[in-house]
């Protein structure tokens, strides 16, 4: 507590107010203020579009703003950029560096840029080299670096001429959680040194690790503190249920309709309810007890705040799954994945992969960047043909029945891949059409998920110009019109605020309930959790594959007792690792 | 202002041209735009593009059996301009030009004989040209009737006198004595090669820049807006000229073009074009960000006009008004210009100083307007 206040005596190394940012119509930026102080890691949270970009490009001189006060390392962004230039280190969004220069050539280029002597550059290389443990790397070009060791590099540009305030922008995102642990790692040992670092996530969980958050959302500061302190305000409010897995959504379900529910989620195999403040939980508790389940006080998490914040999570049963009819199929296995393999040149993306997912399961693959994830799902879909092994979907093989197989699953791309220069009524005919849908009934469907997700006002209008979450639903529309047993999400809810991602899975659980199979990959471990099993990939091998449970289980320790998804998945690979270094060794 | 905040740092400046040059060195694209595109670009202008007439086929509807019908025949086949298919009726020779076989028909009368002794009868022949492709046409119509005429002139015993010109033209060509197109051509092959390196090799490495967030990271650097254009197009300017040496070695080398003036006189205009070439190229990408968009704009505003309007292919002076107009605001024209008096005539320096003025004008008010759309912030506020 006594470092507190000395840091609160000191002028902040970076302070803003009455700040207000529009692009058109758009606000941006809501009359916003905050201080970020010097030795401290602050984080900047949100959904995307929360504004968490334009307020880093602002401190970084490269946006104006309408109104307010701004001032970086003292001085004023607007009249003084050069010296704020001078005193920052910032990362943007997309990688920044030269993809086709090389480590070394990177750091030259912004050492000379930031007037780095040559006479202190090599020590401050080697510093920094060390630091991100790129050193047996630096002849290798910066874009055939994998996706954490260029935040990495990026991070060592951005330290050049040791600036006084660092500016991350998102540099979690694309990056696995064992590289994200290095970052991580860096960015406290600088904290320590006295840099003011900000770190910008729409990553909750990462939230949670920051000294001090502050949340935006839609433009506007819904907190700023220390994240504790928040989730604080939710203790003994939330509870885990526990019992009978099997019928664990409809419980949920169930759950969310009362009134004493602030918010409610899957976990593993329970469920995570946060109740209203000061509620009347005898409904909650008789309908626990009818399901022959328990309910056990658990600790709150900073997305439980965050929800809590935002006036609770969605309720309500899926319309979609109610009109959806039950799902037939033959045959137990949806899925089935037999010795499958890819290979790309010398490369093998898929090594000798075997799973089977079960009718109405919800599966999901996780794994760092270049796992093999993405390749095995693309095998699956059809959009890649398989180097050897089998890959069957709804009971049809992809080798010699790819259009009955492709006609019974849907498939929704990363990032929601619609058609831009189509409007989305044109996206909804499109894919209906696509799917062999006419006449009546291609109406009906199309109508149909107009109503269910409210795109009426949005018809005329390009996808690209949609809010993300209505972007989302209509990506969502537009896999699902031909009702498909089988549905493949890639990275379904990345960049969406918590609200979103929970319709989102009320409508997934639905689907679930009759009889649809969900293949599912994510980079959120709390998604994860929704899972009835998860398959964990590295280096193009199936590692693990169990109950969200028992993943977490099998790493329990001692100076461990109770690991998140998060840190199942890095203990896994570090045994994998040194695995493959052992036998390397031997 | 300190040390550390001039506008224009040497060392910054320097840095920053070694990253766009080893970018370049290794960019296969560029190697592509710059050395393998001229050559291509070059070949194709020299051969496909050929605007002298050679060759062309041609239907003889010869309807009559008399010798000074065969004789007239044979005169048609033996020239260079026509390759002859003898035919004797004219409904295939029809279906020949509707199929495109043929460019032209021309008709030798069954009474040959008696129009050559009374003209009252009807022309000599009949031509008839495929007016699909209008100068091919008009050269059939001209060089047919020009054999018949001289076939008649030269056979004066016929009895009858020709309306003839009895004095004997014979132009001499000045510059380019054998009239070859390609010698006019290559010069200008050279200008569209510069526009391709100076306006779209520009406006995609800058686009690029802004498409994957460099250009962010480097404006929240130190340097400023004006060192890092100068170090993206510095080393565009170099490559630019070095097209040019490439383009010149290839077209006095392998195409025999007749360099009449000097390297200094083509680097002088070289230079002067590349400022208008590469602040088109600025200014579309600050415009569009965007490398697809700054392609397609490119090719547009730059490689379209240099092709059609610069005067390299068509006479500007035989441009309908409104085109000719806007050729004078495209700076290849004045490039082209120059090139060709370079190339055939020599250093004529009375020509290239207000050519070499007007290109350094329209570059200015490129350089302006990018100057203007580049700014500090990423919205241009």
């Amino acid at each position: 507590m006594n470092e507190t206040v000395i840091i609160n005596d000191a002028k902040p190394a970076v302070e803003f107010s009455n700040l207000t940012k529009t692009f058109g119509a758009t606000i941006a930026l809501d009359n916003v203020e905050g201080k970020f102080h010097a030795g401290r890691l602050t984080g900047i949270v949100g959904p995307d579009g929360a504004g968490k970009t334009t307020l880093m490009r602002i401190l970084a001189t490269l946006l104006k703003p309408d109104n307010g006060n701004v001032s970086v390392a003292n001085f004023d962004p607007e009249k003084q950029f050069r010296d704020v230039k001078d005193n920052i280190g910032y990362m943007p969004q997309r990688f920044g560096l030269y993809e086709d220069l090389s480590v070394m050539e990177n750091m030259q280029l912004y050492a000379k840029l930031r007037k780095v002597s040559p006479k202190n550059r090599q020590v401050l290389f080697d510093r920094l080299l060390d630091f991100t443990r790129l050193a047996p790397f630096t002849a290798r070009l910066a874009g055939r670096l994998s996706g954490g060791m260029k935040q990495k590099l990026g991070l060592a540009c951005a330290l050049m001429g040791e600036p006084k305030v660092l500016l991350l922008d998102e540099p979690g995102v694309g990056v696995d959680p064992v590289s994200r642990q290095d970052l991580w790692r860096m960015v406290e040992d600088l904290t320590s040194d006295g840099m003011a670092v900000v770190w910008s996530t729409s990553y909750l969980d990462e939230a949670e690790k920051c000294e001090s958050v502050m949340l935006l959302n839609e433009g506007k500061v819904l907190y700023d503190g220390a994240p504790q302190k928040l989730t604080d305000t939710l203790e003994g409010r939330c509870f885990l249920i526990n019992g009978r897995p099997q019928i664990r959504r409809q419980t949920l379900l169930n759950a969310l309709k009362l009134p004493s529910v602030a918010d409610g989620v899957i976990q593993g195999s329970s469920i995570r309810i946060v109740e209203r403040p000061n509620a009347d939980l005898t409904q909650l508790r008789d309908l626990v007890k009818s399901r022959e389940s328990i309910m056990i006080p658990t600790k709150a998490r900073f997305e439980d705040a965050f929800v809590d914040l935002l006036g609770g999570g969605p309720s309500g049963e899926s319309q979609l799954a109610k009109n959806f009819g039950d799902v037939v199929l033959n045959g137990e296995n949806a899925v089935l994945c037999q010795d499958l393999t890819k290979v790309f040149g010398e490369f093998t993306a898929t090594d000798n992969v075997n799973f089977e997912v079960k009718k109405g399961e919800i599966f999901g693959l996780l794994g760092p960047n270049g796992a093999g994830k993405s390749t095995t799902f693309k095998m699956l879909c059809g959009l890649l043909q398989p180097t050897s092994g089998i890959a069957k979907v709804a009971g049809y093989d992809l080798r010699n029945a790819a259009r009955e197989a492709k006609s019974n699953l849907g498939y929704m791309a990363q990032k929601f891949s619609l058609y831009s220069i189509l409007s989305v009524k044109q996206n909804l005919e499109f894919s209906a059409g696509v799917y062999g849908l006419d006449g009546a009934l291609k109406r009906d469907r199309i109508d149909e998920m107009i109503e269910i997700f409210h795109l009426q006002k949005y018809l005329n209008a390009s996808p690209d110009s949609l809010p993300l979450g209505f972007k989302q639903r209509l990506a969502l529309s537009c896999a699902l019109m031909h009702r498909p047993p089988v549905l493949f999400l890639d990275e379904p809810t990345s960049g969406v605020d918590p609200i979103t991602r929970r319709e989102f899975w009320i409508h997934i659980n639905g689907l679930v309930e009759r009889g649809v199979t969900i293949m599912v990959t994510t980079h959120f471990m709390e998604e994860a959790e929704y899972c009835d099993r998860v398959a964990m990939m590295y280096g193009g091998k199936l590692i693990a594959l169990d109950t969200p449970d028992e993943l977490k289980k099998s790493v329990v320790t001692k100076e461990m007792q109770n690991p998140t998804m998060e840190d199942a998945f890095i203990e896994l690979i570090a045994r994998v690792d040194a695995q493959n270094a052992k036998a390397k060794a031997a | 202002m300190s040390e550390r905040h001039k506008i224009l740092d040497s060392a910054r400046l320097f840095a920053l041209i070694r990253k766009e040059t080893l970018q370049m060195l290794r960019d296969p694209s560029t190697l592509l735009v710059a050395v393998i595109l001229p050559i291509i670009l070059l070949f194709m202008f020299a051969y496909a593009v050929n605007l002298d007439i050679k060759n062309l086929p041609i239907a003889v509807v010869r309807q009559s059996d008399s010798i000074k019908a065969q004789d007239l025949e044979a005169r048609y086949s033996g020239t260079k301009f026509f390759v002859v298919h003898p035919l004797r009726e004219m409904p295939r020779a029809k279906e020949e030009i509707i199929r495109g076989n043929i460019r032209g028909i021309v008709l030798i009368p069954a009474n040959l004989d008696d129009r050559i002794s009374n003209p009252s009868l009807g022309p000599l022949v009949e031509i008839i040209a495929d007016g699909a492709q209008p100068n091919t046409a008009r050269f059939v119509g001209n060089a047919a009737q020009f054999i018949a005429q001289s076939w008649l002139f030269e056979n004066k015993n016929f009895g009858q006198i020709p309306n003839n010109p009895m004095i004997e033209m014979e132009p001499r060509y000045w510059f380019n004595a054998e009239i070859e197109s390609r010698r006019a051509l290559i010069p200008g092959a050279i200008a569209i090669v510069m526009t391709m390196i100076g306006t779209l090799l520009t406006a995609m490495v800058v686009a690029r820049e802004w498409e994957r967030g460099t250009m962010e990271a480097m404006m929240a650097s130190p340097s400023s807006v004006i060192e890092i254009l100068i170090g993206k197009l510095l080393p565009y300017f170099l490559l630019g000229l070095l097209g040019t040496i490439i383009c010149t070695i290839v077209a006095v080398f392998m195409f025999h073009v007749p360099l009449r003036g000097s390297i200094l006189g083509l680097l002088a205009v070289s230079s002067a074009f590349l400022i208008p070439a590469l602040g088109q190229g600025l200014l579309i990408s600050a415009a569009t960000k965007n490398q697809f968009l700054a392609a397609q704009l490119a090719l547009f505003s730059g490689f379209l006009p240099a092709t059609l309007l610069s005067g390299f292919i068509y006479e500007r002076s035989s441009m309908p008004l409104p085109l000719e107009i806007i050729s004078y605001l495209i700076p290849s024209s004045y490039f082209v210009d120059c090139l060709r008096s370079l190339f055939l005539v020599g250093d004529v320096w009375a020509v290239f100083w207000p050519n070499i003025g007007y290109m350094l004008l329209i570059g200015a008010f490129f350089f302006w307007r990018a100057a203007a759309s580049t700014t500090r912030t990423l919205d241009g506020k």
